[in-house]
């Protein structure tokens, strides 16, 4: 049966050369401790969906990686450069790290194409013709080239999951996060988000990924991380954390999601 | 089988299309709306004819004194004479023609940016910021190229009126931006200190005593000797006044964009500047433009409180007239063109930004 269970998996492109590390993180809003004591490594190619209850500091954790929030004591090294409130490594690290929000977050004043050419002409310093050959390209992977000279607000949901996913590659980060990128979507775009994602796991990206979609875990995950109340409880490769959780509340977590 | 017959496409009824239909619809929905309908026309009714009659039928336009006013109706004379006052203050009438230059090639200059197919909107608008206030100042002023000067003392009338507003307004749109900007940076207390300490003091106290410090207070803190222009320490007041406002109501617009944009510009790498510059301000300016608007219509009035520190725009002009003895008794007509002046330049700009907000409006908030 883990046979079967291996089969169905992307072949893994993980090497050993660490691209995320996370020594000892806390982190405190005012007095309220989200993030205890958080330590975790990813390797390059690797790929992570992080799982765990509301409220648990899921999005807490994977915007400490690229600077979106401060962690207060540890370490988080990312790509070779620690993390500090230094301005140029943290600009540094952003331009390596994309980022997939649940609300898309598009810039809704400028069309498609501007929106993925922005970063990449104005943070790179790219001429804009080859800006947009790359960013066609992009859409032409998530599959909406013809969107291109449309604005966001005219796009469905999952369109706009797509573009967002684009955006974000446009920059030719080494790591993507993702943020509960289909929880916003309709059932029926929530495939087409998922499909350009699994895509993206093939080609080698290195990927943190919070969701609660557990197909694509277990079809994806190299290792299933479960949090809840600010710790990592339990992580495993995805065949034995769904088969054979150990944590107490991992089992009662996976019984809700699972049999609702 | 029967034959399928279409229901016959009929007319609406009578009562819901065409003028009754509008009449029922606007004026007489209920026995409110229908009162206030009857209440209203019977007002315009009673106070249009007699209005109109005065400022038109029974008007003078043509002639040279008080003499030719004897229709009973508005002296319109008295305008015309004085017109060329009203319009340049003091400037003397022979050198008029470098106001109408200045005026004329910056409308000339400005009318592509209206077009939508402009292709160097950014290149003209920078020269039409930056540059053609030094050529159209020393155009005014004169004293270079053979130019006979002309004192800012003499400067008045309209484009003097015009000149406050523009000034006011290009200047206190950047300084507004940066003071809203300021004010919300939380993390840098003492910048954001400042920004607060500034703004809250411009908008505490009203323009006129500005003006009035500035011409009276200001002199005596100066070292002996030195002295500022009348018209510069007028310009530096309102736009200081001005850039306060300015900088509230754009951080209105700050405030209404959501914080997923500012995270989104993050995460891209953009910086501060960069993010601001092309993300937020963009969006954020585009909602306030009513409120922008609405402050330079404010400021474009106010211009007319300069009059405290003896320089003359229209208004002064056109008091300073009043005061002359060959037209004494004409305050009504003195005051109905002005307000008609203003009105016309208000009103445009009220219509320029709806269509601004039309045109930039692309159907796509979220
Ligand atoms: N800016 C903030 N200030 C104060 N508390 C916050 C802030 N952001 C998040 N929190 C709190 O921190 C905790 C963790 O939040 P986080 O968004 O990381 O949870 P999550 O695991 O992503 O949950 P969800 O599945 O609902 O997205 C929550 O209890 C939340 O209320
Ligand atoms: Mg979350």
């Amino acid at each position: 049966m883990a046979e079967s269970a291996n089969a169905a998996q992307a072949p893994s492109q993980r090497t050993d050369e660490v691209m995320i590390e996370l020594r000892g993180v806390h982190k405190w809003y005012d007095k309220f401790h989200v993030l205890r004591d958080i330590n975790l490594t990813v390797t390059k190619g690797e790929r992570i969906v992080v799982c765990g209850p509301s409220g648990s500091g899921k999005s807490t954790m994977i915007r400490c990686i690229n600077r979106l929030e401060e962690h207060q004591q540890g370490q988080i090294i990312v790509d070779g450069t620690e993390l500090t409130s230094d301005l140029k490594q943290i600009e540094h690290i952003r331009k390596e790290v994309g980022m997939v929000f649940q609300h898309f977050n598009l810039f809704p004043h400028i069309t498609v194409l501007e929106n993925c050419v922005l970063a990449p002409m104005w943070v790179r310093k790219m001429p804009r013709k080859e800006a947009e050959e790359i960013a066609m390209n992009y859409l032409g992977r998530v599959k909406i080239p013809d969107q291109a000279m449309k604005y966001p607000g005219q796009l469905s949901g999952g369109q706009q999951q797509r573009v967002a996913i684009a955006r974000s590659l446009c920059m030719n980060p080494r790591i993507m996060l993702f943020d509960e990128p289909t929880s916003a979507l309709d059932p029926e775009m929530i495939k087409e988000v998922l499909d350009v994602m699994v895509e993206l796991a093939e080609s080698g990206m290195t990927m943190i990924c919070v969701t609660h979609e557990m197909g694509f875990a277990k079809t994806v995950a190299d290792r299933v991380i479960f949090m809840d109340r600010g710790e990592i409880i339990e992580q495993n490769e995805p065949h034995e954390f769904f088969n054979n959780p150990q944590n107490e509340r991992t089992k009662l977590f996976l019984s809700q999601i699972l049999n609702h | 089988m029967a034959e399928f017959v279409p229901h016959p496409e009929l007319p609406p009824p009578a009562s819901s299309v065409g003028v009754v239909g509008w009449m029922r619809r606007n004026l007489f929905s209920g026995w409110l709306n229908s009162l206030l309908t009857v209440v209203a026309l019977y007002l315009v009714v009673t106070a249009l004819p007699p209005l109109l009659n005065w400022a038109f039928f029974s008007a003078d336009f043509v002639g040279e004194s008080r003499d030719a006013c004897d229709s009973g109706g508005a002296c319109w004379v008295f305008v015309n004479a004085r017109f060329s006052t009203f319009m340049y203050g003091f400037y003397p009438a022979a050198q008029a023609w470098r106001v109408d230059l200045i005026f004329g090639t910056l409308l000339l200059l400005m009318s592509p940016l209206f077009f939508t197919g402009f292709r160097y909107k950014l290149q003209l608008g920078g020269f039409i910021l930056f540059v053609y206030p030094w050529i159209a100042f020393g155009l005014m002023h004169g004293g270079l190229l053979g130019l006979p000067v002309v004192e800012t003392a003499k400067w008045g009338g309209l484009s003097l009126t015009l000149l406050l507003a523009a000034v006011g307004c290009i200047a206190a749109l950047p300084l507004g931006v940066l003071l809203a900007l300021g004010r919300r940076s939380t993390d840098m207390p003492v910048v954001q200190t400042m920004c607060v300490v500034f703004i809250e003091f411009w908008r505490g106290v009203p323009l006129i005593t500005v003006l009035f410090m500035s011409s009276v207070m200001l002199p005596l803190f100066l070292p002996e000797g030195v002295s500022f222009d009348k018209l510069l320490r007028a310009l530096i007041g309102i736009t200081l006044f001005q850039s306060a406002y300015m900088a509230e109501v754009v951080r209105g617009g700050l405030q209404a964009i959501p914080k997923g944009q500012y995270e989104a510009a993050d995460a891209l790498g953009l910086g501060y500047w960069r993010k601001m510059g092309l993300i937020i301000l963009p969006q954020a300016l585009k909602i306030v433009i009513p409120g922008i608007v609405n402050t330079f219509i404010a400021l474009f009035k106010d211009t007319t409180l300069v009059i405290i520190v003896g320089l003359l725009e229209i208004l002064g002009m056109v008091q300073n007239a009043l005061n002359d003895p060959n037209w004494l008794g004409f305050s009504t007509e003195g005051y109905v063109f002005t307000a008609f002046v203003f009105w016309i330049f208000c009103f445009s700009m009220s219509r320029y930004s709806q269509w601004l907000e039309r045109k930039l409006h692309t159907g796509h908030k979220r």
